[in-house]
């Protein structure tokens, strides 16, 4: 899932600062999953400016809705309904991954859209209350090559033919909480019996079908009408 | 000194450097280290060039080490030059795209450079700049083979063809005998050998048991006698500087050798004396080939060190002697 | 290929269309080869590529789509659909070595009671011609147990799990 952290309070309410009357959009997939961005988290964080703005003399009038997600229009459409009903909304605050704050700006040109969240990684769950970084999304993956394991986004230098020099006990010399990925590679790989792989020279990787090539796009020919 | 070893598989010299040369001779040879300064100045530069030219056979200039910024290593590598030294040029892969190093590559051997050490680079959260972007287009092993295919085939690494006045580099790769995973040091050893490292310069050695663990393992492969191995030293100046290197994710430090600091009434003679000693025992070590001398921040004390370990004069290798 | 080849061709076609053209052509009684296997869906846009795959793994030699004309459908874009997953699972079945002639997609009106056998008759030409699903080529041999009824019980299994119903055609 895409996972995002809300934004500190006090840059929230800088961005709200001038309006008299917000929107909080939030999401039900991957914000709902990693406690961003859900319809609980929009539901505090409306009662949270709302208690605030009462303290510091200055009112501000909220309004929520949370989408299905916000990165389809089919689901983005239903902000109209919305919009039509309240009157007044200054501006709208998307508690939505960079996605859905793009996808809210764009469908509404004419509102102030500002995001809740700062988007980070492409991940999944270690624990209840911890997500963590795994898809470098590059564009072409080689987890076949590595048992499984990123190499992109695990090493902190995305080295192909790992590791580097400054693995030790494990551990990542940019941080002794984060695991060595050519380590866990290497363990993995030889509890697989398939050491072999690690003797081959990975050549340069083709960084073109990654972001570096510019923005993406995936088409499918054969579900357009 | 060491028996000789053929290295090219012609017998061909592959940059002329007179580090080359002296490995090629069989010589014990002897690299230095220079930090180039914080600064746009070369006088630094040229000033420690100037101290140890007559220590070494040459003298590695540091690519933005610990990712703090420094006067470039080429630039540095261009004073050493005109100090009457022959510099070995360090490359990482953490600010430089393949574009940008081939371009180096071709600028840093018109300006007369011959030996290139090719690094990964130490993460940008160690230096002054940890918010940068930084690059890791191609990682140092992949480096290695781009230069060699330069050298060797004549060919840039999309493919095109260098069509004359190609680089000739002497191809040198880091290993650390100390890293994790132990078992599999030698492994990526090999790759990189195989990818066209001429020789290595190691991590610099305290633990001289693992040290040897590690060349027993290099031996065993036949490395030794694929590429030139010179094993790092750097001469402590201090416990405290001991105990700092203990952190550095890679390094080992046996404890032994912090009390020894510590106890010392003159831990620079110390350090001194501890350096020597460990050259001393790879001297003796099968499959060593030289050592290369890491003594940033006390640039100074490599004459001293060299002579006491019994290592000067340097030989003077004429380009066409071969052998020892 | 051996002249006592008989090819096992399904074809979906929807209730509006294409297998009203059916139900026509039998009461007009025209003749058309007993290889086709009908199979009524409401729609052809009901037609997913994992069913037009599911065909050829359970035996089909052939397999094509009739619905209705084009700009006709009586969902409005379900022949469309159809169209470009017909096409889609042609490329695959010419990338694993099936072949995608042994697919095919048909637009008639309910009215077309001799179009319907007329396609009926092309497409069991073609499949002769073209011989057994290389998947069956063994099991004519006798090498692997042949799929015969099976293949059909097997796909109305996986149809009736959508809900739909079979209609064999007229075998006589």
């Amino acid at each position: 899932m895409i996972v995002a952290e809300q934004k500190r309070l006090e840059e929230i309410s800088s961005l709200i600062s001038d309006a008299a009357k917000v929107l909080i959009v939030g999401c039900k997939e991957c914000v709902t999953v990693c406690l961003a961005g859900g319809e609980r988290e929009v539901e505090i964080l409306a009662s949270t400016l709302n208690l605030k703005g009462k303290a510091d003399g200055n009112p501000i009038e909220i309004v929520t809705h949370t989408l299905q997600r916000q990165c389809e229009p089919e689901y983005v459409k239903e902000l109209e309904r919305v919009l039509d009903r309240e009157e007044g909304i200054d501006v709208i605050l998307s508690l939505g991954c960079g996605v859905g704050v793009q996808f809210i700006a764009e469908h509404y040109p004419d509102y102030w859209v500002v995001p809740g969240l700062n988007t980070t990684f492409a991940g999944g769950t270690l624990e209840e209350g911890k997500w963590a970084e795994r898809c470098g999304l590059c564009g072409e993956c080689v987890l076949h090559r590595t048992g499984g394991i990123c190499p992109i986004i695990r090493c902190s230098k995305s080295i192909l033919n790992g590791p580097c020099g400054g693995s030790q006990d494990g551990k990542c010399e940019v941080d002794d909480g984060v695991d060595c990925a050519w380590q866990l590679i290497y363990d993995r790989l030889k509890g697989l019996g398939r050491l072999e792989l690690l003797t081959v020279l990975e050549p340069p990787k083709d960084w073109s079908k990654a972001r570096h090539g510019g923005p993406r796009a995936v088409v499918r020919e054969d579900v357009r009408l | 000194m060491n028996a000789l070893v053929d290295k090219g598989a012609d017998g061909a010299m592959k940059s002329g450097s007179n580090l080359e040369r002296v490995l090629r001779s069989g010589h014990f040879a002897v690299t230095a280290e220079v930090g180039p300064p914080q600064s746009a100045s070369s006088k630094g530069v040229i000033k420690h060039t100037k101290h140890m030219k007559d220590y070494c056979d040459a003298v590695n200039l540091t690519d933005n080490q610990t990712a703090v910024v420094r006067l470039s290593s080429i630039a540095a590598a261009v004073h050493v030059i005109n100090s009457g030294a022959e510099p070995v040029i360090q490359m990482t892969c953490r600010d430089r795209n393949r574009i940008a190093m081939q371009s180096d590559l071709l600028g840093a051997y018109s300006l007369g450079a011959r030996n290139i050490l090719c690094l990964s680079g130490d993460h940008q959260s160690f230096g002054n700049h940890p918010t940068a972007k930084n690059v890791h287009d191609i990682d140092s092993i992949q480096l290695v083979k781009m230069i060699k295919d330069m050298r060797d085939e004549k060919r840039f690494v999309c493919g095109d063809d260098i069509k004359a006045n190609e680089p000739r580099f002497f191809i040198g790769a880091a290993a650390n005998p100390f890293a994790d995973p132990f078992e599999f040091r030698v492994v990526r050893l090999a790759k990189k050998v195989n990818a066209g490292a001429d020789f290595i310069q190691t991590q610099a050695v305290y633990d001289l048991e693992r040290f040897e663990e590690w060349m027993k393992a290099v031996r065993e492969a036949g490395l030794h006698e694929k590429t030139h191995i010179l094993a790092g030293v750097i001469p402590p100046k201090s416990a405290g500087a001991l105990r700092y290197m203990k952190k550095v994710p890679g390094m080992m430090i046996p404890d032994h050798l912090i009390e020894r600091m510590k106890k010392a009434e003159d831990p620079k003679e110390e350090g001194v004396k501890l350096c020597v000693e460990i050259i001393e025992a790879l001297k003796g070590i099968e499959g060593v080939s030289g050592v290369h001398i890491m003594a940033i921040m006390w640039e100074d004390i490599v004459p001293e060190v060299v002579e006491r370990a019994g290592l000067y004069p340097r030989p003077e290798v004429a380009a066409g002697e071969q052998t020892a | 290929m051996s002249g006592t080849f008989e090819p096992k061709i399904v074809a979906f076609s929807c209730y509006y269309c294409a297998y009203s053209a059916a139900d026509l052509a039998g009461s007009m009684r025209l003749q058309y080869p007993a290889n086709i296997r009908i199979i009524e869906i409401p729609c052809t846009g009901k037609v997913e590529p994992k069913l037009l795959l599911k065909a050829f793994e359970d035996g089909a030699d052939g397999v094509y789509v009739a619905g209705c004309m084009e700009g006709d459908c009586h969902f409005l874009e379900g022949n469309y659909r159809a169209k470009k997953r017909v096409q889609r699972v042609k490329e695959i079945l010419d990338e694993v070595g099936i072949g995608g002639e042994r697919l095919d997609m048909f637009n008639l009106s309910a009215a077309m009671g001799s179009r319907f056998a007329e396609v009926a008759k092309v497409m069991t030409e073609r499949i002769k011609e073209l011989g057994p699903s290389p998947i069956n080529a063994e099991e004519k041999s006798g090498l692997t147990g042949s799929p015969g009824p099976d293949a059909r019980g097997r796909l109305s299994e996986h149809i009736e799990g959508d809900r739909l119903e079979e209609k064999v055609g007229d075998t006589a």
